[in-house]
């Protein structure tokens, strides 16, 4: 991973734009977790007019419901999941100022469409890749509804953090691009 | 009549789910290595390469191997003149699940409701259990943690005879490039044909128990799973879904008899963390 981008939370759009489809990164900083269960509760106190509990200014979201971790790890393995099951909650974060997603899988028009708008990035984590991920987790906190159990919105401390741009902030897809590359018949 | 302690299959049942979770199985790793060598694509070598390492590194540290350790489905071969004693059978399959997800450091995934309330049943149980009665005094437990990344891309159809050969092949492909990069690539396909509805889906599971070095018995399937294997590997998906030649590791197939009205068709689908483990008591 030489050839790896290291990029630092927060992240602003003029950053973001320098990345593009295909990038290798590694992320250092503070980033969030969140799935099914944590983004419909994020969604509805936006809906409500509340705050949320998480600033998600410049903030990056990774779509992971961890493992327990053992006796002695800051983190149990936590690679990405199938962030389509996020789409239809994606766009109000993208409005309250989030910056960039992370998980496996496609995106829906919509929000390739947002994330052009809002300037922001979608990464690819290599699902599967739980138990080498967790190694990048320095330190794990628990920052909002924490009921959910692996579900809840934790804070990850991650130090080069491997991932790759799927999708950039003009909207290039490497699940578009790639895959004809090496379509045969 | 032989007896076998209810406690003894709870402490199986415990062991296998531990112990498929960490290891990657000999055929897998197999697989991943002639994959990387052959794979064309850089990024999908490098998704390879981490799959790889990762595979290395739950194995050392004894931790899962993917943080989705699954909704636990037991497969289990029931001799007939076994009688278990000392407890319920079921209730020491999710005594042995329970004790695997607590002490194993494994994710509990699973909701009480799937519709109303999906309230975590905080210990990963019920398991799904299928039990077959068989001759003999043993009974024969195979584990098969499934993450649903992978289980949520699989699809039944109900085809007519005349549809035939093509359209299994036609089907299975169509289900493979609709679940795209969703199941994390590269895959393993299982596919069950024949028997009813449910017996198709039934067959697609427990095709997904076979090691990947084995190919089906009858020359026809086998042929039938080499000729899906070339179609879904030449759709250029690839690892991750990030493009290359290395998208399904495997295509295994189980059939029964079925209906002179009927071709049931089930697709059912592994992600790379291809699990299952078995014991004989
Ligand atoms: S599909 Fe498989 S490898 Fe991917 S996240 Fe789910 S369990 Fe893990």
């Amino acid at each position: 991973m030489d050839d790896a981008i290291r990029i630092n939370t927060p992240v602003t759009s003029e950053e973001l734009k320098m990345l593009k489809a295909g990038d290798r990164v590694l992320i250092s900083g503070v980033i969030y977790t969140g799935r099914d269960a944590a983004h419909k509760r994020l969604v509805e106190l936006i809906q409500k007019g509340r705050g949320l509990p998480v600033d998600l200014n410049g903030q990056i979201i990774y779509y992971v419901g961890p493992a327990p971790a053992k006796p002695g790890y800051a983190a149990g393995p936590a690679g990405p999941t199938t962030s389509g099951r996020m789409d239809s909650y994606t766009i109000p974060l993208l409005e309250k100022g989030l910056k960039g997603m992370i998980g496996k899988g496609t995106r829906s028009r919509e929000v390739i469409e947002a994330m052009k708008k809002y300037g922001a990035v979608y990464f690819g984590a290599v699902g599967g890749a739980a138990a080498l991920i967790a190694r990048s987790i320095k330190k794990v906190e628990v920052v909002a509804f924490e009921d959910l159990g692996t579900e809840a919105i934790h804070r990850f401390y991650v130090e080069n953090f491997p991932a790759i741009v799927i999708i950039d902030s003009e909207g290039n897809n490497l699940y578009e691009t790639e895959p004809p590359k090496y379509r045969r018949g | 009549m032989r007896e076998i302690k209810a406690e003894l299959i709870k402490e199986i049942v415990k062991d296998l789910f531990i112990k498929t979770n960490y290891f990657a199985g000999k055929d897998l790793l197999g697989k991943f290595k002639e994959a990387v060598e052959r794979e064309e694509s850089p990024i999908g070598k490098s998704v390879l390469d981490q799959i790889i390492r990762n595979a290395q590194i739950a194995a050392e540290e004894k931790i899962a191997i993917c943080q989705d350790t699954g909704m636990a489905v037991l497969f289990v071969e029931l001799g007939q003149d076994v009688r278990i004693v000392g407890g319920d059978f079921n209730e020491a399959v999710n005594s042995g699940i329970r004790e695997a997800y607590e002490e194993g450091y494994l994710r509990r995934s699973v909701v009480n409701d799937p519709l109303f309330d999906r309230k975590n049943t905080g210990d990963n149980t019920p398991a799904v259990i299928h039990i077959e009665i068989v001759k003999g005094d043993r009974i024969k437990l195979i584990a098969v943690p499934k993450g649903f990344g992978s289980e949520n891309m699989s699809a039944v159809k109900m085809f007519t005879p005349a549809e035939g050969v093509k359209g299994v092949k036609d089907f299975v492909v169509e289900t493979v490039l609709k679940a795209g990069p969703n199941p994390c690539p590269p895959i393993v396909v299982g596919v069950g044909i024949g028997g009813t509805m449910e017996k198709a889906a039934l067959l697609a599971k427990k095709a997904l128990t076979r090691p990947l070095d084995r190919r089906h018995p009858d020359e026809r399937y086998a042929k039938l799973e080499s000729e899906i294997l070339d179609l879904i590997n030449s759709s250029g998906i690839g690892p991750a879904g990030l493009g290359g030649r290395t998208t399904a590791l495997a295509v295994n197939i189980e059939y029964f008899p079925t209906h002179i009205a009927g071709l049931p068709v089930a697709v059912n689908i592994s992600c790379h963390a291809y699990r299952h483990a078995e014991a004989t008591i």
